[in-house]
């Protein structure tokens, strides 16, 4: 690939790392990576790997702008309410680098899309809300050898980890989806917004560590957070044989839509 | 007394103590809500009640964490 002059200063920055360089800038250059979710997490996701000009970005939400969305998912603005998230999202992206091709999926992701959507990426991008469709993006990734990374956000804390083919997935930390009543979700909860930044920005990096091979990936740990106390841990976690899904004897072959427990379903 | 690793942090209790109860005197009041891991291996939940924490041992409560796009 050959950057114009104009490529070649708008990456300047990236360039001048050691670790990254022009070769590296070329790997983000080709990469594409699938954000699942365009709201809390997905937003600073979406826009630094915008700025960073990862060639191909798919977004997949179903939703609409809410006003309530815009204390937090910074990718939209007051006058995108009512307008499709992803749409918003493509709009901000273009603006922001015109170089980055995004691939927008207006829906939401089932068992029946999933393989078929995360296949055409390089890294994907857990920013749902939920825990049926966190299981599924981590069954799917699993199934398909693709890396993700996951993350989740309440009230003050945060938690991510990255997970790729051979290390310790979402099931084998949390095994399985928690009853659909027992769930607190940010709709009820709450959310601190600045906090979706904090653990978007490190979802961005992940994925920009493993399109250019730069550092060690946050694989087989666990990063949590506190925005209250600013503590931050990494609590190692491993890689299960017994594991449902990536252990030596997987049970779950294929993919399952658990009962949806959204937000909007779990306010009435 | 004895101490314990709870979350990466010293914490002073009674032991043996099971998993159930050191969840209930931390005021978690949905272990449905948490996945612990004790010394790094993971316990299932129907074995909270009696799984019995000694000192020195290492407790990490991993609570679900939601959040994200509509959230
Ligand atoms: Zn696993």
């Amino acid at each position: 690939m050959d950057f114009t002059e104009d490529q070649i200063q708008r990456y300047s920055r990236h360039i001048l790392l050691q670790d990254v360089g022009v070769e590296g800038q070329e790997k983000i250059s080709n990469g594409k990576v699938l954000i699942i979710g365009a709201g809390g997490l997905g937003a600073p996701v979406a826009l630094y790997l915008a700025a960073a000009g990862v060639g191909t970005i798919g977004i997949i939400d179903g939703d609409v702008v809410d006003l309530s969305n815009l204390q937090r998912q910074i990718i939209h603005f007051t006058p995108d309410v009512h307008k499709s998230k992803v749409l918003s999202a493509k709009e901000k992206i273009n603006q922001l680098n015109p170089d980055v091709k995004v691939i927008t999926y207006h829906q939401l992701l089932t068992a029946s899309n999933a393989l078929e959507i995360i296949k055409e990426y390089d890294f994907v991008v857990d920013g749902t809300d939920n825990f049926p469709v966190k299981f599924l993006i981590n069954d799917a990734c699993v199934m398909a050898k693709k890396p993700f990374s996951h993350g989740g956000i309440l009230r003050f804390d945060g938690q991510t980890i990255t997970v790729v083919p051979g290390t310790a997935c979402y099931r084998c930390v949390f095994h399985a989806p928690p009853p659909p009543n027992a769930v607190p979700t940010c709709s009820q909860a709450g959310v601190l917004g600045a906090i979706a930044g904090m653990l978007g920005t490190i979802q961005a990096a992940e994925a920009l560590k493993y399109l250019t091979g730069v550092g060690d990936l946050l694989t087989n740990r666990l990063l949590t957070f506190n925005a209250k106390t600013m503590e931050f841990r990494t609590i190692k976690v491993k890689q299960h044989t017994s594991c449902q899904v990536c252990g030596t004897h997987p049970t779950l072959t294929e993919l399952v839509d658990y009962e949806q427990a959204t937000c909007e379903i779990k306010q009435k | 007394m004895s101490t314990i690793q709870l979350n990466g942090k010293s914490h002073e209790i009674e032991t043996p103590i099971s998993l159930l109860e050191l969840l209930r005197q931390n005021k978690v009041e949905q272990p449905e809500m948490v996945s612990i891991q004790v010394n790094g291996e993971f316990v299932s939940r129907e074995n909270f009640e009696s799984t019995l924490i000694q000192p020195n041992d290492e407790v990490d409560f991993l609570f679900f964490m939601g959040g994200g796009s509509s959230c």
